[in-house]
């Protein structure tokens, strides 16, 4: 009876995953995109357009206008005058009101703003979909919240907004940044000049026309568009009170040195070189993950990233073959697919880079660990990679890679983990994993970093501060510490 | 007593509860948070519709098609046997389900119901479901469904006995039973809703496997939870774990509370991922379920047809 049973496929089965690609039909991207000042987008009197391409396919997406000096003066302009009219003197309920209108509407069109997010950036649907809209709507609901409860926030003195906040943002998280530097800077009462990145500006102009469509009055909050020099033009214009950066540490020293003798305000958010600490009694398959998680999210565009693997010299082995195995099971390709894991490298200069540190690696003598998967034909990727054999003189221990490339280390005790975890120029962020809470503690008091993560990574919440020791900059973002860069008071 | 060669490797010279205890020591702990995220991430994976029809199939014959209640009887079990070995009248590219699973009192009628088919034989023993009994009458039960034909074996471990940390006791046992076994495949059930932890969960694994087990299991479908995703992950790491120190590959049968298709199909993506494809096919994977089997016919019958046909289309036996 059995015979007459038929099987259809041999055993085991091998299966492949659906190629399951997002629809981009949600989209409806003008060619062109203008500069949005005091509620309107406007032609830039600079004449200037630049392309902005997607990063997995080399397609042109858009032009986008390029503000010149004369731009960015009338973006701050219409900013200082809805700052002294509307913004300014608008109780805190009416501004939250605003605010949460706008978290709303990111809500609401929230599928459209993640697939332009991976068609602009590269970043797999899934963290764009499941990890950045999320944030950002977060993010304004909680500053939302804060707009009325000011005096509540900080007792005993009264706070005040400082006025035109002038902030330019990275490539990696465009709307996460965006949210973390908008949200508080409106609800301390501030109003608005944005400089998003020149490689991902799409997703600030969609969040400009939500803020327009949301009623949000003309020039509290601007966008102009551009690369290094409408930066500049931004965080020098004199009557910007108070500038914000993230981005490399290398533009947050000039731009620090620019501002030097000026009253403004700033905080930066700069790079990053983390230490990711794997103590022997760690539960060590959830490790392997937090490690993925680390370096490999989003490519490892993340200045926070997980980039200096330090683990217990006597696990080393072990969790280094772990760690190549699973290596083996990420999927490399078409960010719009829902089961990439590893998406597109943001522009060809940034692969170009990746490329010479891994260079430099291998010609250092570090040992180099690639899996066997096929990348795409067009557009940037890179393959994930390992380093063994790392020695902190290495420049791949030393740089900011910014990309999906592990630095491998080993320690033999706690104090040689801290001593080398913490001998870097860098502090934004740290991971531990251990099964001893007491030494979770313990190690969370000896690292100089802003964050420090304890077996889990990358976890970020609008309420928990954010920001960085030593050259990873200063000023914290998120939290009620997130409202304090954009607001001054006299004691009383 | 002897024990089966490779399966010494990772183990103590000398076998006590105490050297077990070092032993269960060793094994990496468990973050239950991130077991947790691990599965939520590979939940959103999605598989090609080509592929569907084989993983449905491949579903349809890890089945171990199970009835375990005080009401069973030569007839029920009988019937139960038919549907196992032709789940689907109207399709015969249906193929059989893995094997039907009853009480010891059931085996002689599901031997004969299922004879001269592919389909086996598994029968729960050792006092299933609270294994709470002496072991020699545990060895008892389980010689005697070995000898009225039984092809598989699903035996409890006595969770008391290892949330009491009398680890020797749980592995003496697990050994007898093999031994009683004979040429029976041997499923250990944890009882993974009633250790407590995941970090339990993985000892008692690597406790089973080491013991002998040819498969572990999670549940017994009695409690609840049954089987969760996360258990199966972490049990799937153990069996990984021990492949690697043994060169021994052990199956993994997630049991209760596993109903749909698409519930089906998490657990192989995350069987895929962690052993891989080796894995991939009922020597290695079985689900102990029931009600699971009607949701896949409806699926294949979804795929074959282009439309959804109601449930009395589908049998219930």
């Amino acid at each position: 009876m059995a015979t007459e049973i038929a099987t259809t496929a041999p055993l085991p089965l091998k299966w492949e995953y659906a190629s399951s690609v997002e629809s981009t039909d949600i989209l409806d991207l003008d060619a062109k995109y203008g500069l949005f000042i005091n509620g309107k987008f406007v032609k830039p009197k600079s004449k200037k357009y630049f392309p902005t391409i997607n990063p997995a396919t080399e397609e042109h997406l858009a032009d986008v206008a390029e503000a010149g000096s004369a731009d960015v003066d009338s973006a701050v302009k219409a900013a200082r005058a809805a700052f002294v009219d509307v913004w300014g003197p608008m109780p805190g309920a009416e501004r939250a009101k605003h605010i949460f209108r706008i978290a709303r509407m990111i809500q609401e069109r929230s599928r459209e703003l993640a697939v332009l997010e991976t068609l602009d950036g590269g970043k797999p649907i899934k963290e764009a979909r499941d990890v950045d809209l999320p944030l950002v709507a977060g993010h304004f609901f909680y500053y939302a919240g804060w707009a009325d409860k000011l005096d509540y926030a900080f007792p005993g003195v009264r706070p005040q907004p400082l006025g035109v906040a002038g902030q330019v943002i990275p490539w990696n998280f465009p709307l996460m940044m965006l949210a973390w530097k908008v949200a508080p800077a409106l609800a301390a009462g501030n109003t608005v000049v944005l400089k998003p990145a020149e490689t991902t500006p799409l997703t600030a102009l969609i969040l400009a026309q939500i803020a327009a469509e949301s009623g949000l009055p003309p020039g509290v909050f601007n966008v102009v568009t551009g690369a290094g020099g409408t930066g500049s033009a931004v965080v020098t214009h004199e009557d910007v009170d108070k500038v914000a950066f993230t981005g490399s540490t290398a533009v947050g020293k000039m731009i620090q040195s620019q501002l030097a003798g000026t009253d403004k305000k700033m905080t930066l958010e700069l790079g990053g070189k983390a230490a990711h600490v794997i103590f022997e009694d760690a539960p060590l398959d959830q490790a392997i993950e937090g490690v993925i998680n680390g370096i490999f999210f989003n490519q490892g565009h993340v200045c926070c990233a997980g980039s200096r693997l330090l683990v217990q010299e006597n696990i080393h082995d072990r969790f280094v073959d772990k760690l190549k195995s699973r290596l083996a099971t990420l999927r490399v390709g078409d960010p719009l697919d829902k089961n990439t894991d590893v998406g597109a490298i943001n522009s060809r200069a940034q692969l170009d880079r990746i490329t010479e540190l891994v260079d430099s690696g291998r010609s250092e003598g570090a040992e180099m660990f690639q899996p066997d998967c096929v990348l795409p034909n067009r557009g940037f990727f890179f393959k994930p990679t390992l380093f063994t054999n790392v020695a902190q003189s290495h420049r791949i221990a030393q740089e900011e890679i910014f990309g999906p490339v592990l630095s491998i280390l080993s320690f033999r005790t706690p104090e040689e983990a801290v001593e080398k975890a913490n001998n870097t120029p860098y502090g934004l962020s740290a991971g531990v994993w251990t099964s001893k809470g007491s030494r979770i503690l313990w190690m969370a008091d000896q690292l100089k970093a802003g964050v420090v993560w304890a077996n889990t990574y990358n976890k970020f919440d609008p309420a928990s501060p954010f920001g960085g020791y030593k050259e990873s900059g200063f000023g914290r973002e998120g939290g009620r510490h997130g409202l304090l860069p954009y607001l001054k008071w006299i004691e009383s | 007593m002897t024990l089966a060669t490779p399966r010494t490797s990772i183990l103590p010279d000398r076998i006590t509860t105490p050297t077990l205890r070092t032993f269960l020591r060793s094994v990496p702990s468990v973050d239950e948070v991130g077991a947790r995220e691990r599965v939520a991430a590979l939940s959103t994976r999605s598989i090609k519709r080509e592929s569907k029809r084989d993983a449905l199939d491949l579903i349809v014959r890890m089945i171990d098609l199970t009835t375990l209640e005080g009401k069973d009887t030569a007839g029920k079990v009988a019937q139960m046997s038919a549907k196992a070995i032709r789940p689907d009248p109207l399709d015969a590219s249906v193929p059989s389900v893995a094997a039907v699973c009853v009480y010891p009192n059931m085996v002689p009628h599901a031997v004969q119901a299922t004879e001269g088919t592919s389909v086996k034989v598994a029968s729960v023993a050792t006092y299933f479901p609270s294994g709470l009994a002496d072991t020699d009458i545990k060895v008892v039960e389980v010689s005697r469904v070995v000898k009225q034909g039984a092809d598989e074996v699903d035996m409890v471990i006595d969770r008391g006995a290892f949330l009491a940390g009398e680890y020797f006791k749980v592995f003496d046992e697990i050994r007898r039973v093999k031994d009683a076994c004979g040429e029976a495949h041997l499923k250990v059930i944890l009882e993974t809703g009633e250790l407590g932890n995941l970090d339990n969960v993985r000892r008692a694994s690597m406790l089973a496997m080491a013991a002998g087990g040819d498969f572990i299991k999670t549940s017994t479908g009695k409690i609840t939870p049954a089987a969760t995703l996360p258990d199966t992950l972490i049990m799937l790491e153990a069996i990984r774990d021990f492949y690697e120190a043994t060169g021994v590959m052990v199956g993994m049968k997630p049991a209760g509370g596993i109903k749909t298709s698409k519930d089906a199909i998490k657990y192989l993506v995350v069987l895929n991922e962690t052993l891989g494809t080796e894995w991939m096919s009922p020597d290695w994977f079985r689900f102990g379920a029931s009600s699971l089997l009607n949701d896949v016919l409806m699926q294949i019958r979804w795929l074959a047809t282009g439309r959804y046909w109601s449930s009395d289309y589908f049998t219930k036996d």
